[in-house]
């Protein structure tokens, strides 16, 4: 599988995600300045990092949103082509159109920065193929403005289409309460597009592939993606 | 062409900056706040002189950049 990663001024996570890419599909993911106009030839997955694109300046993830390489991650997209965007760039996908919704300031204002755990909404897809639907993982969240939102006809839509990924849980999988960290509507920590090629969620499982940084739950997805092209 | 542009959230959409802002006018002893509500201005210059033209660019600027239409309203002033 070929990947590539977008680089955007600010972004930080760029490593972590090429890292967890290499390992997962044995490959080094190509690299990608924002101002580029294409995906490298045969790009199979194009990954979004966290970060803070642009310095978060007017709305976190809106100039990135429309930086020039974005043209071509949509075109990938409505392709069918995979897109993965972590945190700041789960906010990117939805400030460029590809997902719907906005993730606004944190219900409680706070940067949040802790382990958290996620219930994997289902396991048919090709992010989530080596997990079980129902399962609890724990990963690492990190983002001032993860407070998922979007008007009702759209939750509904979300919802009905199964198109919600992730939820916010605790350890044993119950859902609200301290277990959403961010005030996020219905739990919501991930959400794919219609077709289930996008997929953009707030916490880093990037972060989670080697048992010297606390776990490897995070693993699961891009063993999923590996083995879906 | 001078112009101003003001994004504000739409109502209902849950503004926590406002809130923490209005709390602390409140702490503050202002009399009278009932709400508070946070937005953004751009002050624009304009390079057409012709007015349908300009409000045009910045209908487009806002409807591309400026406001996200998903939870924020704008308003154009020139």
């Amino acid at each position: 599988m070929k990947t590539a990663v977008i680089l955007f001024p600010g972004s930080n996570r760029e490593g972590d995600m090429a890292r967890a890419l290499a390992r997962a599909t044995g490959r080094a993911p190509a690299v990608v300045w924002h101002a580029e106009r294409d995906l490298p030839p045969g790009t199979d997955l194009v990954a979004l990092p966290g970060g803070f694109s642009y310095g978060d300046y007017l709305r976190c993830g809106a100039i990135a949103g429309r930086a020039p390489i974005m043209d071509a991650v949509r075109a990938h997209a409505v392709r069918g082509g995979l897109a993965l965007g972590v945190c700041n760039g789960f906010q990117i996908l939805c400030e460029s159109g590809l997902l719907p919704g906005v993730l606004m300031r944190n219900a409680n204002l706070r940067f949040v920065c802790r382990m958290q755990h996620l219930r994997v909404e289902r396991a048919d897809t090709a992010f989530t193929r080596r997990y079980e639907k129902g399962q609890v993982i724990k990963v690492a969240i990190a983002h001032g403005e993860g407070n998922y939102e979007a008007d009702d006809p759209t939750i509904e839509r979300l919802e009905g289409e199964g198109l919600v990924a992730f939820r916010y849980c605790d350890g044993a999988g119950r859902l609200g309460g301290d277990a959403n960290p961010n005030g996020s509507r219905n739990d919501i920590a991930g959400i794919y597009s219609e077709k289930k090629n996008v997929l953009g969620l707030m916490p880093h499982p990037e972060n989670l592939i080697d048992p010297l940084v606390g776990g490897i739950d995070g693993r699961g997805l891009f063993e999923s993606l590996a083995g879906a092209a | 062409m001078k112009a101003r542009v003001t994004v504000t959230l739409k109502p209902g959409v849950l503004d926590p900056q406002g809130k923490a802002i209005e709390g602390a006018l409140k702490s503050l002893g202002v009399a009278g706040v009932a709400s508070v509500r946070q937005g953004k201005v751009f002050d624009i210059e304009m390079e057409a002189a012709d007015r349908a033209q300009v409000e045009a660019g910045l209908r487009a600027a806002c409807e591309k950049l400026l406001a996200n239409t998903v939870i924020e309203n704008y308003r154009i002033d020139l």
